[in-house]
């Protein structure tokens, strides 16, 4: 039992510290923010250089085979800056889809155009009708005689538009009129029958909604051999989940800091803010509450590769508190900024913002605490 | 980074499990769970010590030239995790835990020579003298006097909220030495028998319906200065030095662990009607789990930044906010997890002793009167809103 980090762990945090506060500053948020891209492909090449691209990829792969807790290293420096480069779509979801579902030549063909920063990929699974189920995907995928045609809807497709591939999720129809195996198709992002929209997204970095009518894909747009995906795609989000998780920490805990520093330079009735007991107990909540979400990211991160009860439970669990965490910290934070808190003058509103999309991603703080419970054998119909 | 204990641990953690399996009798398992209150009582606590101290094992924290096992901090977890695990009855912490740490820190040789060997064995039953009815949480107000004359102190005042005095044959207190400007630094701490004349301990009946707290009145009662720990007017120090490790620095999760699986396994027994169907319930039961997860890690943390000789920060505070609060969670919902039956008071203690059949099934008997008792989670040993102000100086540096 050790939980202290590694030397290389050390390095791995000191460089993604220093890197995230000399390059995310509030003029590059700015800037990005009105980038119709939504992030800089020139960081996103510093990024394949640092080697933070090949980090989960496994050593056979030419990657660097780290875990989910270096990777959670990374995204909690990444939370402190608002990074919006689309890491959790091509490394942490992108990565581990390909990894678990795809066969060795897919392996062998996308991985490393991932680790040099040539390949960005998104997920596209949620529909409108499923909510937050994993299980409930209406897409359906039709074999053609050379291939696959897809049809359907995707919504909230995170950093889609950025996407030279995005990983869809169907139902073959094998004409039975039964729910077929749920499959992964790699759909270029110019395919015809495609309708992409983009939009800007909560908090930052960009997202899209697909409409898909008789989409062609040849027949190795299959990833993986065609067996049901969705354990696969169970263990890849309670990953994502995991790596959030670790944002939100890093966001959580700027929150904090830049509310600490306000309350003791804010004057009112001749006094710090910060003297007054009201105040001061209120920071002291927000503290454990930063505190409680560390602990729970770490154990989600070291739990990502356990038995898949354990696993789901621990990152649906960690979802669940951050997300209610994550709230109270940022509206707290809002709130003890009074009414600078509410403008764009101040960063606070943006870290609010991408807290508030962190709880809403893969499903909020009830649905995972319902999820946890279902797991561990309790009522959960409402 | 690593969840999982190594070889020598899990070897260590075999021992535990073999220790405890030969030394809990069923009447210390049964007696223990039906204890609503903080401390077994000392029939039941003190039979515990005297196994432990048997094994070596009577002082976890100690140092090894005291008679301490020299346990790595993985391996007090283990030994916490599973005594938690079984049910093992609560030995006099006051002993052990808190005067004990002192005794070694600032006693006189013949001060550890006489008192530690006999908190180790289980002779010595310990109670603490720090509140008193006017000092609460400004516990440096505090009043009992102690009068120098000749080689004794003449003490007179009152001590409150004192657990088990009735059962203490000593206590170790904060008395007022001398009138500072700064009232801390008027403050000795110093070791009471029991006996003494002019001592008398009121019982006081808590909301629970248990006798665990007493006022105890002193009357003009002789101490050897000799008993006097340190120097004279530096009570303070060492008393917030025990508060420290009343606070915590302790293994609290797996006791909480424990307690919400009796109350989950009420919740799922035909007895309750199956309350975990209640989806309410089974929601609450998964929010407080993910609390104790997110606790238990924070221990996990705070042992490996000690095993590897890190200091872990003031978390101290952090801890006993989330211990007490989760503890009072925790029973409140076993009060709603069995229902009707919250109803029936049962006035007998210790309810171990009880002579004839209760009229509810017996594991519920401590229900309703633990989560009673537990309000005082949130109150002793520095209420929240003391933690919270502690917390926002040391952790935040406001």
């Amino acid at each position: 039992m050790d939980l202290t980090l590694s030397d290389e762990q050390r390095l791995l945090r000191e460089s993604a510290d220093r890197f995230v506060s000399e390059t995310y500053t509030a003029d590059h948020r700015r800037k990005v923010a009105n980038d119709p891209l939504g992030f800089s492909a020139d960081i996103w090449k510093q990024f394949a250089d640092l080697g933070w691209l090949a980090l989960p990829i496994a050593e056979a792969h030419g990657g660097l085979g780290g875990g989910a807790v270096e990777v959670g290293i990374l995204m909690e420096a990444f939370g402190r800056g608002l990074v919006s480069e689309p890491y959790l779509s091509t490394v942490v979801i992108g990565v581990s889809l390909i990894s678990e579902c795809g066969t060795e030549a897919q392996k062998r063909a996308l991985l490393p155009d991932i680790a040099d920063g040539s390949l960005y990929l998104a997920f596209a699974h949620s529909e409108r009708q499923a909510r937050f189920d994993l299980a409930d995907i209406r897409t359906t995928a039709k074999k053609t005689s050379d291939g696959w045609q897809l049809d359907g809807h995707k919504t909230a497709v995170l950093d889609g538009n950025a996407a030279n591939q995005i990983i869809v999720s169907a139902r073959v129809d094998d004409g039975s009129g039964k729910p077929g195996k749920l499959c992964l198709f790699l759909m270029p992002k110019g395919a015809r029958g495609l309708a992409l929209r983009d939009f800007p997204r909560l908090g930052g970095g960009r997202a899209c909604n697909l409409e898909l009518s008789g989409v062609q894909l040849l027949a190795d747009a299959l990833l993986g051999n065609g067996n049901d995906a969705l354990p696969a795609i169970e263990a890849v989000i309670d990953r994502a989940m995991a790596a959030l998780s670790a944002e939100a920490v890093g966001i959580m805990q700027t929150l904090l800091d830049q509310t600490l520093e306000y309350t003791k330079i804010r004057k009112q009735f001749g006094r710090p803010l910060s003297a007054n007991q009201v105040i001061r107990h209120r920071l002291a909540d927000m503290a454990m509450q930063c505190d409680e979400a560390r602990s729970m990211a770490l154990r989600a991160a070291l739990m990502a590769d356990a038995e898949p009860i354990a696993r789901s439970r621990a990152a649906s669990g960690a979802k669940a508190k951050i997300g209610k965490c994550a709230r109270f910290v940022a509206e707290q934070s809002v709130q003890l900024h009074g009414a600078m808190g509410v403008t764009e003058e101040l960063d606070i509103g943006s870290y609010f913002k991408r807290l508030l999309a962190f709880d809403t991603l893969f499903g909020g703080s009830a649905h995972h605490y319902r999820r946890h419970a279902a797991l561990g054998g309790r009522a959960v119909q409402a | 980074m690593d969840l999982a204990f190594n070889a020598e641990e899990r070897a260590f953690e075999k021992e535990v499990r073999e220790f405890i399996a030969a030394n809990l009798t069923p009447e210390m398992k049964r007696a223990t769970a039906l204890t609503p209150s903080v401390f077994s009582d000392p029939d039941i606590g003190m039979a515990w010590q005297r196994a432990l101290h048997r094994k070596g094992w009577g002082a976890p924290g100690w140092p090894v030239e005291y008679g301490g096992p020299d346990w790595t901090p993985a391996q007090r977890w283990i030994f916490e995790t599973e005594c938690a695990r079984a049910g093992v009855p609560n030995v006099n912490v006051m002993g052990v835990k808190m005067v004990g740490p002192v005794i070694i820190g600032f006693g006189s040789p013949e001060q550890k020579n006489f008192y530690l060997p006999r908190i180790l064995s289980g002779e010595d039953y310990w109670c603490q003298g720090y509140s008193e009815p006017g000092s609460g949480s400004d516990l440096a107000s505090l009043k009992t006097r102690a009068v120098r004359d000749g080689d004794d102190y003449i003490i007179n005042g009152t001590k409150i909220w004192t657990t088990h005095a009735h059962h203490a044959n000593r206590m170790f207190a904060l008395v007022r030495t001398n009138e500072t400007e700064r009232q801390q630094d008027g403050i000795s701490f110093i070791l009471i028998d029991m006996k003494s004349p002019g001592i008398t301990t009121r019982p006081i009946l808590t909301i629970g319906g248990d006798h665990e707290v007493n006022q105890v009145f002193f009357d003009d009662v002789r101490v050897p200065v000799a008993n006097r720990v340190g120097e004279e007017g530096k009570g303070w120090t060492y008393g917030k030095y025990l508060l420290e490790f009343e606070r915590g620095s302790g293994i609290a999760s797996a006791k909480l662990r424990d307690a919400l699986k009796t109350v989950s396994s009420l919740a799922e027994s035909d007895l309750t009607g199956r309350a975990i169907d209640d989806p309410d319930i089974a929601m609450r039961m998964s929010e407080i789990e993910v609390d104790i997860d997110a606790l238990e890690m924070t221990e996990l943390r705070v042992l490996s930044a000690l095993q590897t000789g890190q200091n872990p920060g003031a978390v101290s505070s952090l801890l006993k906010l989330r211990v007490s609060e989760i503890r009072q969670a925790v029973t409140r919902l076993g009060v709603d997890v069995i229902g009707n039956d919250g109803l029936y008071v049962e006035p007998m203690r210790p309810l171990y002793r009880l002579n004839e059949a209760p009229g509810i099934p017996e594991e519920m008997l401590p229900v309703v009167p633990e989560y009673l008792n537990g309000r005082a989670y949130t109150i002793f040993g520095g209420s929240s809103e003391i933690q919270r102000d502690i917390v926002a100086k040391m952790v935040l540096g406001l």
